[in-house]
């Protein structure tokens, strides 16, 4: 962590992200929660990662507020009359945005917005201007990449102004996810959001028949980086164990999973104890934020998240693999052993009572976190299949739908397309219907060549990327992550479907 | 059960037909165009064995007097195929219509059907009636894609478990046609009026080259006449990829002109096309 005149000397940063950071500092002075001594030991030796989430956590780390109750009956503490109108709706939801707390300070999530402006649009070519105002205002304001918005499944008015609009702006913010059935989805807006995802990198399409089934259909959203949760809750917290650094200790596939995992797994479910009753009981969250006083939000509707990272790499390590082309991912024994690895991983996390979590089964929820910057080389994001060694593109989407089940909480995967895809969206939206029926939860693609590209659950703009290597100040405040995994972790030079 | 040549399999394919389809290339054809992308397709291989000691990676041997490939020590570089003076690949396998099958199970979930290419897949037509019944059954869809050389006429059975045919029109002048493939267009243009007739006619392909803008604008039109709007008809541009010497000594290096190439769709349009796609 830099000092607090690192940071305010600092050329690259904006005035926000140089504030954000000297806040992080200030909280990390804090020393109330009696973290396990053990537990910071793992964390030292990279076992365990708190995501730098903060010493004391004073808010949850992902909030998705019920907005359609500000349509519905304004906001009190916001002193908003109901919308009558689009302009008076994409105001008052810009005005709530900035009240939505995360761990970034941004809203993570930005509602269904299809949903929420579709009864609004009389004329359409007055809400194609509100629409596009509204969206440009969230790329400029809300710079983060993490910021993220819902469309789907219906074929709506709205769903379709948003699409031509993010098309247009070709902006890396919102985050943006289709919810797809192709039950409910209409083929001919499946294929316009394949044909703007090529584009501009979003919407990514989420599995809508997998997570209604296990949130209710009504009741998710998909907000940061492809992170299910349910809406009017959210996520408190977000650990994750680094599977691939744990393997390097094990001396045998048994010490590791029956040993090494049970005491991680109790390390880490302890520490999201102590941080979510503190959250819960002491912090002023959720005791007086208008978000909890005017029912936005409700407590009984967060859940943990269970992260883990570097599956790959983990299998890999156990079973003596050095050539990663014939590891985990292109290898049925590896494989196997990932999916047990998991399903043990998932079955000790289920024997753990979590506090707070009445509408989750009272358990974590398991999330295959995306990877930070940092992890380099040496251990792949969540469950994924190592870039550079991925298999053809109908064994990759194979390999995802026996991964993809443990994970309601997020987990996905990105396939990169040549341009000549752009051509024929319909012929995607086949391989999006394949995969879904397969087993896959999350599908995100792009062009090589556009300038907005996924990293690895979230977008930067190449053009961004430049600036930030000239030394420059960007906008957007996850550009820098960007760079890391593109020089660290070659994030973007994933294998191309011809 | 009935066996073919297959050049190779690409699981996805979303520029043979409509949506995302396998697409398997059968190995030989007839012609012999100047601007052939894939002049490794037009013969069998000979087994003269010239492209055995050339393979870096020892995928090639030669016994009992035949070329053998090894698939699995095969790195796809493709020296066999550059050396070859036969215009032939030794890669070739010879796979039963249950083989195809096995591959199409693999990414059925993803694709609508096959399109089987060449290479001339006409070249083929029972094998073919056989893979389309079986791949009927799982209730996906078959298309050809061929130069039109075979009458489609001729086999019936074929037509009734064909979804549809993408016919390349390579020239209607005949002379033209015949110094271009080898071959003159009679048959080509017969089968042209007949999966019209028949509605199996899913597309029409017509190249467009550099230096022969003539023969380029009696193509489109001879065609369009025929086919109106009741068909899509895709132009491609000339590109000089993959293209032999002989080719591109009369067709050039360069792609042909873009600004031409936009040219000749909107001269499709205003004949009366329906559907004119450009790649």
């Amino acid at each position: 962590m830099s000092t607090a005149y690192e940071i305010v000397t600092d050329t690259t940063l904006t005035f926000h992200q140089q504030f954000i950071n000297l806040a992080k500092l200030g909280e990390n002075t804090d020393t109330t929660l009696p973290y396990n001594p053990e537990f910071l030991k793992a964390k030292e030796a990279g076992m365990i990662c708190d995501l730098f989430e903060g010493a004391l956590p004073f808010r949850p780390r992902y909030i998705l507020p019920d907005y359609s109750i500000l349509m519905k009956n304004g906001s009190k503490f916001l002193q908003l009359d109901p919308p009558k109108d689009i302009w008076e709706a994409t105001s008052a939801l810009m005005i709530m945005y900035r009240h939505v707390p995360s761990v970034s300070s941004f809203p993570v999530f930005l509602g269904n917005l299809d949903e929420l402006l579709d009864p609004f649009i009389v004329d359409e070519q007055e809400a194609t201007k509100a629409i596009g105002l509204f969206l440009l205002h969230i790329d400029r304001v809300l710079c983060d990449s993490f910021v993220h918005a819902d469309i789907g499944p219906k074929d709506t008015k709205a769903g379709r102004i948003i699409l031509k609009e993010t098309l247009r702006l070709q902006t890396a913010v919102p985050n943006m996810t289709v919810r797809y059935d192709p039950e409910l989805t209409s083929d001919e807006f499946g294929a316009l959001c394949a044909e703007v995802m090529l584009s501009t990198a979003k919407p990514s399409f989420a599995n809508h028949k997998m997570f209604s089934a296990e949130f209710g259909e009504k009741n998710y959203g998909l907000a940061s980086c492809y992170n299910g949760l349910r809406i009017a809750g959210g996520g408190y917290t977000l650990p994750r164990l680094r599977l691939a650094n744990i393997a390097k200790e094990a001396t045998s596939i048994e010490h590791f999973k029956n040993v090494l995992l049970p005491k991680y797994v109790d390390l880490m479910t302890e520490f999201m104890d102590l941080r979510i009753r503190f959250m819960v009981e002491d912090s002023a969250f959720f005791k007086s934020n208008f978000l909890v006083k005017e029912g936005f939000i409700k407590q009984e509707n967060f859940v943990g998240m269970f992260g883990l990272v570097g599956l790959a790499e983990c299998v890999n390590t156990l079973m003596g693999i050095g050539d990663k082309k014939k590891g985990y991912g292109n290898n049925k024994n590896a494989d196997d052993l990932g999916e047990e690895i998991i399903a043990h991983l998932d079955h000790l996390v289920s024997l753990h009572k979590a506090p707070y979590s009445e509408n989750s089964a009272d358990r974590y929820w398991l999330h295959a976190q995306v990877g930070i910057e940092r992890d380099g080389l040496d251990s792949s994001p969540g469950a994924r299949i190592p870039i550079g060694s991925e298999p053809e593109i109908h064994k990759q989407i194979a390999h995802s739908g026996r991964f993809h089940k443990y994970f309601p909480t997020g987990i996905g995967d990105i396939f990169r397309f040549e341009e000549t895809w752009k051509n024929t969206p319909e012929s995607l939206l086949d391989i999006i219907k394949g995969a879904m029926n397969a087993g896959m939860r999350y599908f995100s693609g792009y062009c090589e060549n556009n300038d907005v590209v996924r990293v690895t659950g979230y977008l930067v703009k190449r053009s961004e990327l430049e600036k930030l290597d000239r030394k420059e100040a960007v906008l957007n405040g996850a550009t820098v992550l960007g760079q890391g995994s593109r020089d660290l972790a070659h994030a973007l030079d994933r294998k191309v479907t011809k | 059960m009935l066996f073919a040549p297959v050049n190779r399999i690409i699981p996805f394919s979303n520029v043979d037909g409509p949506g995302n389809r396998m697409a398997i290339f059968l190995q030989s054809c007839p012609f012999q165009c100047w601007y052939c992308h894939n002049p490794e397709t037009i013969n069998m291989c000979i087994h003269c064995g010239v492209c055995v000691p050339g393979c870096p990676s020892k995928a090639l041997t030669m016994t009992d007097g035949k070329v053998h490939w090894n698939e699995s020590l095969c790195e796809q570089c493709d020296s066999c195929i550059k050396i070859c003076p036969h215009l032939a690949s030794p890669k070739i396998l010879t796979m039963s219509s249950d083989d195809v099958i096995e591959k199409l199970r693999e990414v059925a979930p993803f694709v609508r059907g096959i399109t089987v290419s060449g290479g001339e897949c006409m070249m083929h037509p029972e094998f073919l009636e056989e893979l389309f019944g079986k791949v009927k059954a799982l209730n996906m869809t078959s298309l050809i894609d061929s130069n039109g050389f075979v009458r489609f006429e001729e086999y019936p059975g074929l037509m009734g478990v064909c979804d549809g045919v993408m016919l390349d029109v390579k020239a209607t002048d005949p002379r033209f046609h015949q110094q271009l493939t080898k071959y003159d267009n009679t048959s080509v243009l017969n089968n042209l009026r007949y999966l019209l007739s028949a509605n199996k006619l899913t597309e029409v392909r017509i190249v467009c080259l550099p230096r022969f803008d003539e023969q380029n604008r009696k193509t489109i039109e001879d065609v369009v006449s025929i086919v109106k709007d009741q068909a899509r008809i895709k132009l491609i541009r000339y590109r000089p990829y993959g293209v032999r010497k002989e080719g591109l000594d009369i067709l050039g290096s360069a792609s042909l002109d873009e600004e031409m190439f936009s040219e000749y769709k909107r001269y499709a349009l205003s004949l009366g096309a329906g559907n004119v796609i450009s790649v």
